[in-house]
Protein backbone atom coordinates (compact mmCIF):
# COMPACT_ATOMS: atom_id res chain seq x y z
CA UNK A 1 0.00 0.00 0.00
CA UNK A 2 1.48 3.34 -0.77
CA UNK A 3 2.19 6.13 2.04
CA UNK A 4 -0.16 8.13 3.18
CA UNK A 5 -0.53 10.53 6.09
CA UNK A 6 -1.48 7.77 8.72
CA UNK A 7 1.20 5.60 7.59
CA UNK A 8 4.40 8.27 7.02
CA UNK A 9 7.02 8.92 8.77
CA UNK A 10 6.49 10.63 12.37
CA UNK A 11 10.20 12.70 12.33
CA UNK A 12 10.32 15.87 10.77
CA UNK A 13 13.50 16.23 8.68
CA UNK A 14 13.02 20.12 7.77
CA UNK A 15 11.77 21.64 10.79
CA UNK A 16 12.64 25.25 12.03
CA UNK A 17 13.22 26.92 8.93
CA UNK A 18 12.70 30.44 8.07
CA UNK A 19 10.80 30.20 4.39
CA UNK A 20 7.52 32.61 4.65
CA UNK A 21 4.53 31.64 5.66
CA UNK A 22 2.63 28.98 3.40
CA UNK A 23 5.66 28.23 1.48
CA UNK A 24 4.78 25.74 -1.25
CA UNK A 25 8.46 24.64 -1.79
CA UNK A 26 9.07 24.22 2.10
CA UNK A 27 5.65 21.79 2.45
CA UNK A 28 7.28 19.77 -0.90
CA UNK A 29 10.56 19.09 0.83
CA UNK A 30 9.12 17.91 3.96
CA UNK A 31 7.20 15.56 2.37
CA UNK A 32 9.71 14.00 0.18
CA UNK A 33 11.98 14.02 3.21
CA UNK A 34 9.53 11.80 5.23
CA UNK A 35 9.00 9.44 2.84
CA UNK A 36 12.36 9.19 1.98
CA UNK A 37 13.63 8.96 5.79
CA UNK A 38 16.56 9.62 7.65
CA UNK A 39 18.90 7.84 5.27
CA UNK A 40 19.11 10.36 2.88
CA UNK A 41 21.43 12.76 2.08
CA UNK A 42 19.75 16.06 0.62
CA UNK A 43 21.72 18.11 -1.67
CA UNK A 44 20.35 21.84 -1.96
CA UNK A 45 21.77 24.98 -4.57
CA UNK A 46 21.35 28.81 -4.04
CA UNK A 47 17.86 29.21 -3.63
CA UNK A 48 14.84 29.53 -1.01
CA UNK A 49 15.32 26.10 0.47
CA UNK A 50 18.38 25.62 1.06
CA UNK A 51 18.49 30.02 2.44
CA UNK A 52 15.67 29.22 4.89
CA UNK A 53 17.26 25.91 5.93
CA UNK A 54 20.96 26.91 6.88
CA UNK A 55 21.38 30.04 9.11
CA UNK A 56 24.13 28.69 11.29
CA UNK A 57 23.27 28.05 13.50
CA UNK A 58 19.81 27.27 13.11
CA UNK A 59 20.04 24.56 11.24
CA UNK A 60 16.94 22.91 10.02
CA UNK A 61 17.39 19.68 8.00
CA UNK A 62 17.51 16.37 10.64
CA UNK A 63 19.40 14.53 7.78
CA UNK A 64 22.19 14.70 5.98
CA UNK A 65 22.31 18.15 4.05
CA UNK A 66 24.91 20.11 1.94
CA UNK A 67 24.64 23.06 0.01
CA UNK A 68 26.05 22.90 -3.40
CA UNK A 69 27.32 25.32 -5.82
CA UNK A 70 24.19 26.90 -8.15
CA UNK A 71 24.95 24.95 -10.88
CA UNK A 72 26.23 21.68 -9.51
CA UNK A 73 23.15 20.10 -7.58
CA UNK A 74 22.69 16.97 -9.79
CA UNK A 75 27.21 16.38 -10.07
CA UNK A 76 26.87 16.60 -6.53
CA UNK A 77 24.61 14.03 -5.80
CA UNK A 78 25.96 11.91 -8.22
CA UNK A 79 29.39 12.73 -5.85
CA UNK A 80 27.74 11.92 -2.87
CA UNK A 81 26.20 8.77 -3.91
CA UNK A 82 29.79 7.48 -5.79
CA UNK A 83 31.73 8.48 -2.37
CA UNK A 84 28.92 6.38 -0.13
CA UNK A 85 29.55 3.12 -2.74
CA UNK A 86 33.29 3.41 -2.41
CA UNK A 87 32.77 3.52 1.54
CA UNK A 88 30.74 0.12 0.81
CA UNK A 89 27.18 2.39 2.05
CA UNK A 90 23.87 1.03 0.06
CA UNK A 91 21.17 2.00 1.89
CA UNK A 92 20.95 5.83 0.84
CA UNK A 93 19.00 8.40 -1.19
CA UNK A 94 20.95 11.07 -2.36
CA UNK A 95 18.00 13.53 -3.24
CA UNK A 96 18.15 17.36 -4.71
CA UNK A 97 15.55 19.82 -3.96
CA UNK A 98 16.50 22.83 -6.48
CA UNK A 99 14.10 25.47 -7.42
CA UNK A 100 13.00 26.61 -11.01
CA UNK A 101 15.55 28.49 -11.97
CA UNK A 102 17.93 26.09 -10.37
CA UNK A 103 16.87 23.74 -12.42
CA UNK A 104 15.58 24.51 -15.71
CA UNK A 105 18.19 27.67 -16.22
CA UNK A 106 21.10 27.53 -14.32
CA UNK A 107 21.48 23.66 -13.09
CA UNK A 108 20.08 22.47 -16.75
CA UNK A 109 23.46 21.00 -18.06
CA UNK A 110 24.44 19.40 -14.61
CA UNK A 111 21.23 17.44 -14.76
CA UNK A 112 21.62 16.54 -18.33
CA UNK A 113 24.70 14.96 -17.58
CA UNK A 114 23.62 13.53 -14.42
CA UNK A 115 20.69 11.47 -16.45
CA UNK A 116 23.29 10.82 -18.78
CA UNK A 117 25.75 8.69 -17.01
CA UNK A 118 22.09 7.50 -14.99
CA UNK A 119 23.61 8.14 -11.31
CA UNK A 120 21.39 6.70 -8.96
CA UNK A 121 19.89 9.88 -7.21
CA UNK A 122 16.72 11.52 -6.81
CA UNK A 123 16.26 14.95 -8.34
CA UNK A 124 13.54 16.86 -7.05
CA UNK A 125 12.45 20.16 -9.07
CA UNK A 126 10.64 22.60 -6.87
CA UNK A 127 8.88 24.64 -9.08
CA UNK A 128 7.55 28.77 -7.54
CA UNK A 129 7.79 29.74 -10.86
CA UNK A 130 10.48 32.65 -10.47
CA UNK A 131 14.08 33.17 -8.97
CA UNK A 132 11.57 34.32 -5.55
CA UNK A 133 14.67 34.12 -3.12
CA UNK A 134 16.34 36.95 -4.90
CA UNK A 135 13.33 38.98 -4.91
CA UNK A 136 11.08 37.59 -7.53
CA UNK A 137 12.94 37.64 -11.31
CA UNK A 138 12.02 35.82 -14.52
CA UNK A 139 12.86 32.15 -14.63
CA UNK A 140 12.57 29.90 -17.95
CA UNK A 141 9.43 28.20 -15.57
CA UNK A 142 8.03 31.67 -15.15
CA UNK A 143 4.41 30.97 -17.41
CA UNK A 144 3.44 33.49 -19.94
CA UNK A 145 1.88 36.31 -18.56
CA UNK A 146 2.93 36.36 -15.06
CA UNK A 147 4.29 39.88 -13.87
CA UNK A 148 7.92 39.37 -12.01
CA UNK A 149 10.61 42.31 -11.39
CA UNK A 150 12.33 41.93 -14.48
CA UNK A 151 8.92 41.26 -16.83
CA UNK A 152 6.90 43.90 -15.53
CA UNK A 153 3.61 44.73 -16.46
CA UNK A 154 2.96 47.87 -18.47
CA UNK A 155 1.23 49.28 -21.54
CA UNK A 156 2.41 47.79 -24.16
CA UNK A 157 3.91 44.45 -22.43
CA UNK A 158 2.00 42.67 -19.71
CA UNK A 159 4.31 40.17 -18.01
CA UNK A 160 6.41 37.58 -19.31
CA UNK A 161 5.89 36.81 -23.36
CA UNK A 162 7.25 33.56 -22.84
CA UNK A 163 5.79 30.45 -22.27
CA UNK A 164 6.62 27.89 -19.25
CA UNK A 165 9.61 25.58 -20.28
CA UNK A 166 8.67 22.42 -21.24
CA UNK A 167 10.97 20.87 -18.24
CA UNK A 168 9.05 17.58 -17.76
CA UNK A 169 9.74 16.91 -21.53
CA UNK A 170 12.69 17.86 -21.46
CA UNK A 171 14.58 15.32 -18.90
CA UNK A 172 11.94 12.34 -20.54
CA UNK A 173 13.77 13.01 -23.90
CA UNK A 174 16.79 11.82 -22.08
CA UNK A 175 15.01 8.00 -21.99
CA UNK A 176 15.85 8.96 -18.19
CA UNK A 177 14.43 5.94 -16.09
CA UNK A 178 11.51 7.62 -14.01
CA UNK A 179 10.60 11.17 -14.48
CA UNK A 180 6.90 12.67 -13.20
CA UNK A 181 5.16 15.75 -12.04
CA UNK A 182 3.70 16.56 -9.39
CA UNK A 183 1.49 19.20 -7.18
CA UNK A 184 1.91 20.08 -3.44
CA UNK A 185 -2.09 20.22 -3.97
CA UNK A 186 -2.12 16.43 -4.41
CA UNK A 187 0.38 14.94 -2.20
CA UNK A 188 -0.91 11.68 -1.77
CA UNK A 189 0.15 11.51 -5.75
CA UNK A 190 3.48 13.09 -4.59
CA UNK A 191 4.53 10.81 -2.42
CA UNK A 192 3.66 7.72 -4.20
CA UNK A 193 5.66 9.25 -6.85
CA UNK A 194 8.86 9.92 -4.27
CA UNK A 195 8.41 6.23 -2.64
CA UNK A 196 8.28 4.64 -6.53
CA UNK A 197 11.14 6.94 -7.65
CA UNK A 198 13.19 5.51 -4.12
CA UNK A 199 12.50 1.87 -5.59
CA UNK A 200 14.22 2.80 -8.91
CA UNK A 201 17.94 2.42 -10.02
CA UNK A 202 19.11 5.16 -11.55
CA UNK A 203 18.03 8.65 -12.43
CA UNK A 204 15.07 9.64 -10.91
CA UNK A 205 13.53 13.18 -11.66
CA UNK A 206 10.56 15.07 -10.31
CA UNK A 207 8.89 17.95 -11.45
CA UNK A 208 6.39 19.66 -8.33
CA UNK A 209 4.44 22.67 -8.55
CA UNK A 210 4.77 24.85 -5.38
CA UNK A 211 3.67 27.74 -4.85
CA UNK A 212 4.86 30.75 -3.49
CA UNK A 213 2.50 33.14 -1.74
CA UNK A 214 5.27 35.70 -2.03
CA UNK A 215 5.69 35.98 -5.53
CA UNK A 216 2.47 34.73 -7.06
CA UNK A 217 0.37 37.21 -4.68
CA UNK A 218 -1.85 34.94 -3.07
CA UNK A 219 -2.99 34.64 0.80
CA UNK A 220 -0.95 32.63 2.91
CA UNK A 221 -3.84 29.58 3.70
CA UNK A 222 -4.28 29.10 -0.08
CA UNK A 223 -1.21 27.79 -0.89
CA UNK A 224 -2.52 23.99 -1.12
CA UNK A 225 -5.96 25.58 -2.78
CA UNK A 226 -3.94 27.45 -5.55
CA UNK A 227 -2.06 24.13 -6.35
CA UNK A 228 -4.95 22.12 -6.51
CA UNK A 229 -6.73 24.69 -8.71
CA UNK A 230 -4.15 24.87 -11.66
CA UNK A 231 -4.26 21.37 -11.97
CA UNK A 232 -7.92 21.22 -11.66
CA UNK A 233 -8.00 24.19 -14.67
CA UNK A 234 -5.46 22.18 -16.95
CA UNK A 235 -2.81 24.91 -16.71
CA UNK A 236 -0.59 21.59 -14.91
CA UNK A 237 -1.11 17.73 -14.91
CA UNK A 238 0.23 15.48 -13.08
CA UNK A 239 2.03 12.78 -15.27
CA UNK A 240 4.72 9.95 -15.33
CA UNK A 241 7.17 8.76 -17.51
CA UNK A 242 8.66 5.10 -17.57
CA UNK A 243 10.08 2.68 -19.49
CA UNK A 244 9.61 5.14 -22.61
CA UNK A 245 5.75 5.81 -21.95
CA UNK A 246 4.19 8.79 -20.86
CA UNK A 247 1.54 8.36 -18.23
CA UNK A 248 -1.65 10.66 -17.03
CA UNK A 249 -2.26 9.83 -13.67
CA UNK A 250 -5.35 12.45 -13.22
CA UNK A 251 -7.63 13.75 -15.86
CA UNK A 252 -10.40 16.74 -14.34
CA UNK A 253 -13.51 15.81 -15.79
CA UNK A 254 -14.07 19.31 -16.70
CA UNK A 255 -11.54 21.91 -16.75
CA UNK A 256 -11.65 24.26 -13.92
CA UNK A 257 -11.94 28.20 -14.69
CA UNK A 258 -8.86 29.47 -16.20
CA UNK A 259 -9.52 33.23 -15.52
CA UNK A 260 -10.78 32.69 -12.08
CA UNK A 261 -7.65 30.80 -11.17
CA UNK A 262 -5.63 33.51 -12.86
CA UNK A 263 -7.12 36.70 -11.28
CA UNK A 264 -6.76 35.39 -7.76
CA UNK A 265 -3.24 36.24 -7.90
CA UNK A 266 -1.74 39.78 -8.47
CA UNK A 267 1.04 38.28 -10.37
CA UNK A 268 -1.97 37.74 -13.19
CA UNK A 269 -4.27 40.77 -12.26
CA UNK A 270 -2.63 43.01 -15.26
CA UNK A 271 -3.97 40.29 -17.67
CA UNK A 272 -6.43 41.57 -20.41
CA UNK A 273 -9.49 38.87 -21.73
CA UNK A 274 -7.95 38.40 -25.10
CA UNK A 275 -4.47 37.11 -23.12
CA UNK A 276 -6.74 35.06 -20.88
CA UNK A 277 -7.53 33.42 -24.30
CA UNK A 278 -4.04 32.92 -25.31
CA UNK A 279 -3.70 31.28 -22.27
CA UNK A 280 -6.74 28.94 -22.97
CA UNK A 281 -5.83 28.00 -25.93
CA UNK A 282 -2.27 27.12 -25.01
CA UNK A 283 -3.29 24.68 -22.60
CA UNK A 284 -5.99 23.39 -25.13
CA UNK A 285 -2.90 22.43 -27.59
CA UNK A 286 -1.39 20.96 -24.44
CA UNK A 287 -4.15 18.79 -23.72
CA UNK A 288 -4.06 17.51 -27.21
CA UNK A 289 -0.44 16.23 -26.90
CA UNK A 290 -1.58 14.93 -23.78
CA UNK A 291 -4.56 13.13 -25.01
CA UNK A 292 -2.17 12.07 -27.97
CA UNK A 293 1.10 11.08 -26.64
CA UNK A 294 0.09 10.06 -22.93
CA UNK A 295 -2.06 6.75 -22.02
CA UNK B 1 11.68 13.07 17.06
CA UNK B 2 12.68 16.00 15.33
CA UNK B 3 15.20 19.05 15.00
CA UNK B 4 14.72 20.63 18.60
CA UNK B 5 15.96 24.06 19.76
CA UNK B 6 19.37 24.05 21.82
CA UNK B 7 20.45 25.95 25.22
CA UNK B 8 23.78 26.55 23.77
CA UNK B 9 23.79 29.13 20.78
CA UNK B 10 27.34 29.40 19.87
CA UNK B 11 28.61 33.34 19.36
CA UNK B 12 32.33 33.38 19.83
CA UNK B 13 34.94 32.57 17.21
CA UNK B 14 36.09 29.36 18.98
CA UNK B 15 32.61 27.99 18.89
CA UNK B 16 32.52 28.06 15.06
CA UNK B 17 33.43 25.07 13.56
CA UNK B 18 36.58 24.51 11.80
CA UNK B 19 35.17 22.99 8.94
CA UNK B 20 31.99 23.37 7.22
CA UNK B 21 30.10 20.96 8.96
CA UNK B 22 27.85 20.92 11.93
CA UNK B 23 25.14 18.70 13.80
CA UNK B 24 22.75 18.23 11.88
CA UNK B 25 19.16 19.75 13.39
CA UNK B 26 20.42 21.92 15.50
CA UNK B 27 17.82 24.92 16.05
CA UNK B 28 18.69 28.21 18.30
CA UNK B 29 15.47 29.90 17.57
CA UNK B 30 11.66 29.87 17.69
CA UNK B 31 9.99 31.21 14.77
CA UNK B 32 6.64 31.94 16.89
CA UNK B 33 7.03 35.78 16.62
CA UNK B 34 6.41 35.73 13.22
CA UNK B 35 2.80 35.15 13.43
CA UNK B 36 -0.28 37.27 14.06
CA UNK B 37 -3.07 34.90 14.30
CA UNK B 38 -2.77 31.19 15.78
CA UNK B 39 -4.41 28.02 14.61
CA UNK B 40 -7.13 26.35 17.63
CA UNK B 41 -8.16 23.04 17.41
CA UNK B 42 -11.48 21.87 18.76
CA UNK B 43 -10.99 18.20 19.39
CA UNK B 44 -14.66 17.56 19.85
CA UNK B 45 -14.78 17.87 15.97
CA UNK B 46 -11.56 16.66 14.92
CA UNK B 47 -11.96 12.88 13.17
CA UNK B 48 -7.85 12.52 13.33
CA UNK B 49 -8.05 12.48 9.49
CA UNK B 50 -4.51 14.38 10.09
CA UNK B 51 -4.92 16.40 6.87
CA UNK B 52 -3.72 19.39 8.51
CA UNK B 53 -0.78 17.14 9.81
CA UNK B 54 0.15 16.48 6.08
CA UNK B 55 -0.17 20.24 4.85
CA UNK B 56 1.34 22.35 7.08
CA UNK B 57 5.11 23.29 5.50
CA UNK B 58 6.29 23.91 9.10
CA UNK B 59 5.53 20.51 10.75
CA UNK B 60 4.19 21.69 13.36
CA UNK B 61 1.24 19.68 13.47
CA UNK B 62 1.68 16.29 15.32
CA UNK B 63 0.19 13.15 15.97
CA UNK B 64 -1.54 12.85 19.78
CA UNK B 65 -3.76 10.09 21.05
CA UNK B 66 -5.59 9.58 17.68
CA UNK B 67 -5.89 13.55 17.15
CA UNK B 68 -3.43 16.43 16.64
CA UNK B 69 -1.86 18.83 18.60
CA UNK B 70 0.27 21.95 17.78
CA UNK B 71 3.52 23.17 18.31
CA UNK B 72 3.20 26.85 18.75
CA UNK B 73 7.01 27.65 18.97
CA UNK B 74 7.40 26.64 14.80
CA UNK B 75 3.97 27.93 13.95
CA UNK B 76 4.33 31.24 11.93
CA UNK B 77 0.12 31.24 11.14
CA UNK B 78 -0.32 30.38 7.74
CA UNK B 79 -3.90 29.26 7.90
CA UNK B 80 -2.99 26.45 5.74
CA UNK B 81 -4.17 23.98 8.31
CA UNK B 82 -7.75 25.65 8.53
CA UNK B 83 -8.14 25.66 4.81
CA UNK B 84 -7.55 21.95 4.42
CA UNK B 85 -9.55 20.52 7.37
CA UNK B 86 -12.77 19.70 5.72
CA UNK B 87 -14.42 18.86 9.09
CA UNK B 88 -13.94 23.21 10.41
CA UNK B 89 -12.42 21.79 13.54
CA UNK B 90 -9.46 24.64 13.44
CA UNK B 91 -10.26 27.95 13.72
CA UNK B 92 -7.68 31.25 13.63
CA UNK B 93 -7.60 33.36 16.87
CA UNK B 94 -5.84 37.19 17.01
CA UNK B 95 -2.68 36.68 18.81
CA UNK B 96 -2.72 38.79 21.95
Amino acid sequence: MAVNAKTLNETEFFYGHKACAGCGGSLAVRIALKVLGENSIAVLPAGCMSAVGFNFPQLCFGNNAIISTFAGTASMLTGVAAGLRAQGITDFHAVGFAGDGGTADIGLQALSGAIDRNDDILYICYDNEAYMNTGIQKSSLTPFGAKTTTTPAGKNIRGNLRPKKNMFEIVAAHGISYAATASVGYLNDFMKKVEKASKIKGTKYIHIIAPCPTGWGVKTDETVDIAREVVDCGLWYLAEYENGQYTLNYRPNQFGDVAAYLQKQTRFKHLTEEDIQTIISSRDTKWEFINQNFH
Amino acid sequence: MKPYLRDFVPKNLEDIPDTTSYEAGYLVTKNAGWRSIRPVIDNTQCVGCLACYLHCPDGVIFKSNGKVEIDYDFCKGCGICKNVCRLGAIRMEAEK
